[in-house]
């Protein structure tokens, strides 16, 4: 469907608005670049620039640097894989956002929204509680099992709830908006009561686990697990890449799409599998890390325009940056503790978006 | 929500020859120079907010260099904090949790969180050469990564008993290099210990002791089996008038009269942050039952009472005198 023929886009690409979008994504890689190099630089444990550069040429074959093995340590094994979880963590829920602004057709629509954030948290917490005796080591230790279990479960849960409220708000061949947002409600409602449940019925230890993994947090990220979700939100940033042109004629409405040459059912089940994808396995692995999905595509089309080949790359970039700065300051304002990053989002993401929305409140913005 | 118009009108906007820029406008403002001015000031912010975080993290609180040997302690929990106090290796402490409030001298120094959500490169800051860690100390993937840094990790016994207390000071102790001190505590605390249990005179039947924690109204948590607080009361000579769950649970009003304490327990935190004893016997059921209505409610400090720290036979002696089970 990437080929689809798009006269409507491919018109608005000749003309200032391609200067924009290089102009846009130039400058958010550019700043992305430079807050992993000061991402990578800062921490509470102090290692000098030089240090760092040090250990970094050490790590390459061929050199050979004196190195403070705990100053590698630290770098290696704890705050790169942290950035690392924060760019894809950035990108993947940002990605995940713009896909489902597209399909439904609304900027204020957002994983949470239509249940699949909920459907990844079930899975998740049902694994941590039941799971318990299938895999009697602490689940969120460091390992394969870890690596894998928890990830797949959280999609298999978000897919799960997606595809129902899917086919809930599926009327008559296509996708009624106002059903999918209540199924997405009623299913949110029924997740959020499971959970409860689940809560109730955890021991101490699993509480534990349910807590740590519901404040969000990118504390537990290590190489093996970003081994399997790496490839795996790099993947679904590239596909939905592919989805722009679609999601641009969708945008004109299923039956103008269609006769644009556009598989709409293709296109809208596509971007629901992405969206459980990213969602399912950075929920697993960080928790639920709020505002980045809503705020960082709509920043960037307030930047740049609605059209879907910038909103993507731009989202992903922007999401892969703020979340980068987020964890900077959860990592090193009030060291030697940490700040739960999912708080710094939201009080940083919720105000921003609130004034977003009385700014353009009366300047006819939907 | 995209109204009945909302998409034709986005749909008109991205579709003509000079749709784009139309839409771009429609999203900022029906005139230019605000919306000029608006993406304009937002670039700024997007460009500055690196600068101001940088400026915020450049100057990191910078501990002095390490010299050969130094003992640097991390101490993770309020009864190993106050375990350490006691083996005089205060001085050496170079952080503890906020848990940790015991002794005074405790309070003073650097905080590394809550015991269960420790930042890994927060403890490592403060180069600490041996982390000493209650049970509770998490998650574990950042305890893993301690480990792996090259700290020495050692963790206490979660045993709510005499034993693991004393199995605790002497692991404390040796890993310290203080294995004298240790036994010099350990022959205290038992002496101590043997004083206790001399005292004590058996109740037939035991009392019957709810440990209560509710520090906002309407919510009240009781302990079952299995926690710091059964083990507490029945070192006493009470018994747990919660039986049949392990771990904390909310409690019914009904279930407050069907399990009949003769005390309720709770902790001076809960009292505090609830405003008053008053408030707790307010609590639904709670002022109905024997203890309840004979206002036998006993109040102590958190960590005296579950900390399992030095201070465990003094807690339990204090108790069982309170419970009439000790001369």
């Amino acid at each position: 469907m990437s080929t689809a023929p798009c006269p409507a886009s491919a018109a608005a690409t000749h003309g200032a608005r391609r200067l924009s979008r290089s102009t846009l994504l130039l400058l958010l890689g550019g700043l992305l670049a430079a807050t992993v190099v000061l991402a990578v630089g800062h921490g509470a444990y102090r290692i000098p620039p030089s240090a760092v550069l040090a250990i970094l040429l050490d790590a390459l074959p061929g050199l050979d640097f004196a190195v403070d093995a705990q100053q590698a340590t630290v770098l290696a094994s704890i705050r790169l894989p942290r950035v690392v979880l924060a760019v894809l963590t950035g990108a993947g829920l940002a990605v995940a956002g713009a896909l489902m602004q597209g399909l439904f057709r609304n900027p204020l629509a957002d994983p949470a929204l239509i249940g699949v954030s909920a459907g990844a948290a079930l899975a998740a917490a049902g694994v941590i509680v039941l799971g318990g005796v299938l895999l009697p080591a602490g689940l969120v230790a460091d390992g394969w099992l870890a690596a894998f279990v928890l990830p797949a479960a959280a999609f298999a849960g978000s897919l799960a709830a997606t595809v129902l409220v899917y086919r809930i708000g599926m009327l008559h061949g296509t996708l009624s908006l106002p059903m999918t947002l209540l199924a997405g409600i009623a299913i949110n409602a029924l997740v959020g009561a499971s959970i409860g449940l689940l809560l109730f019925i955890a021991s101490d230890e699993q509480l534990r686990a349910l807590t740590f993994w519901n404040l969000g947090s990118l504390a537990s990220a290590h190489w093996v697990a970003l081994a399997v979700v790496g490839p795996l939100v790099l993947g679904v940033v590239l596909a939905a890449l592919a989805l722009a042109r679609p999601l641009n004629a969708l945008s004109l409405g299923e039956a103008r799409a269609t006769h644009l040459g556009v598989d709409v059912v293709r296109t809208k089940r596509r971007a629901i599998v992405l969206t459980a994808l990213a969602t399912g396995a950075l929920v697993a692995l960080t928790g639920v890390i709020g505002f980045i999905g809503l705020v960082a595509p709509h920043l960037v089309r307030l930047l740049a325009g609605p059209d879907h080949r910038i909103v993507i790359p731009g989202s992903a970039l922007l999401g892969a940056l703020l979340v980068v700065l987020a964890d900077v300051a959860a990592r090193t304002l009030v060291t030697p503790a940490e700040l739960p990053i999912g708080i710094l989002t939201a009080a940083l993401g919720a105000p921003f978006f609130l004034f977003l929305l009385l700014h353009h409140k009366h300047k006819g913005y939907r | 929500m995209s109204g009945p118009d909302g998409a034709p009108a986005r749909g008109r906007g991205m579709s003509g020859p000079d749709g784009a820029p139309a839409r771009g406008r429609g999203m900022s403002g029906p005139d230019d120079a605000p919306a000029g001015l608006s993406r304009r000031r937002l670039l700024r912010w997007a460009a500055a907010t690196p600068a101001l975080l940088l400026a915020g993290v450049a100057f990191p609180k910078v501990t002095g260099p390490k010299p050969a040997g130094e003992l640097r302690i991390v101490s993770i929990g309020g009864g190993v904090t106050e375990i350490l106090f006691r083996l005089g290796a205060g001085p050496q402490i170079v952080g503890t949790d906020t848990t940790s409030l015991y002794p005074e001298a405790a309070q003073a120094t650097p905080k590394v969180g809550y015991a269960r959500s420790l930042s890994a490169e927060g403890v490592l800051a403060l180069r600490p050469t041996l982390l000493i860690a209650s049970a509770a100390a998490g998650p574990p993937a950042v305890v893993a990564q301690l480990r792996q840094a090259g700290v020495t990790l050692v963790q206490a016994d979660p045993a709510h008993s005499v034993e693991g207390l004393l199995e605790n000071v002497r692991r404390i102790a040796a890993a310290i290099g203080r294995p004298e001190a240790g036994a010099a505590l350990v022959a205290e605390l038992e002496t101590e210990w043997r004083s206790v249990q001399a005292a004590m005179r058996v109740q037939a039947p035991a009392p019957r002791v709810l440990f209560v924690l509710s520090h906002v109204p309407g919510n009240v948590q009781v302990a079952g089996e299995e926690t710091a607080a059964d083990a507490l009361i029945r070192l006493a000579g009470g018994r747990n008038a919660m039986q049949g769950f392990r771990g904390f649970r909310p409690l019914s009003a009904e279930a407050a009269l069907s399990a009949a304490p003769d005390f309720l327990l709770t902790t001076r935190q809960g009292i505090e942050a609830l405003g008053g004893e008053r408030q707790l016997l307010a609590q639904p059921g709670l002022g109905l039952t024997p203890a309840g209505r004979a206002g036998r409610v006993l109040v102590h400090d958190a960590l005296f009472l579950l900390g399992g720290g030095p201070r465990l036979p003094r807690a339990v002696a204090e108790l069982a005198r309170q419970f009439g089970t000790s001369a």
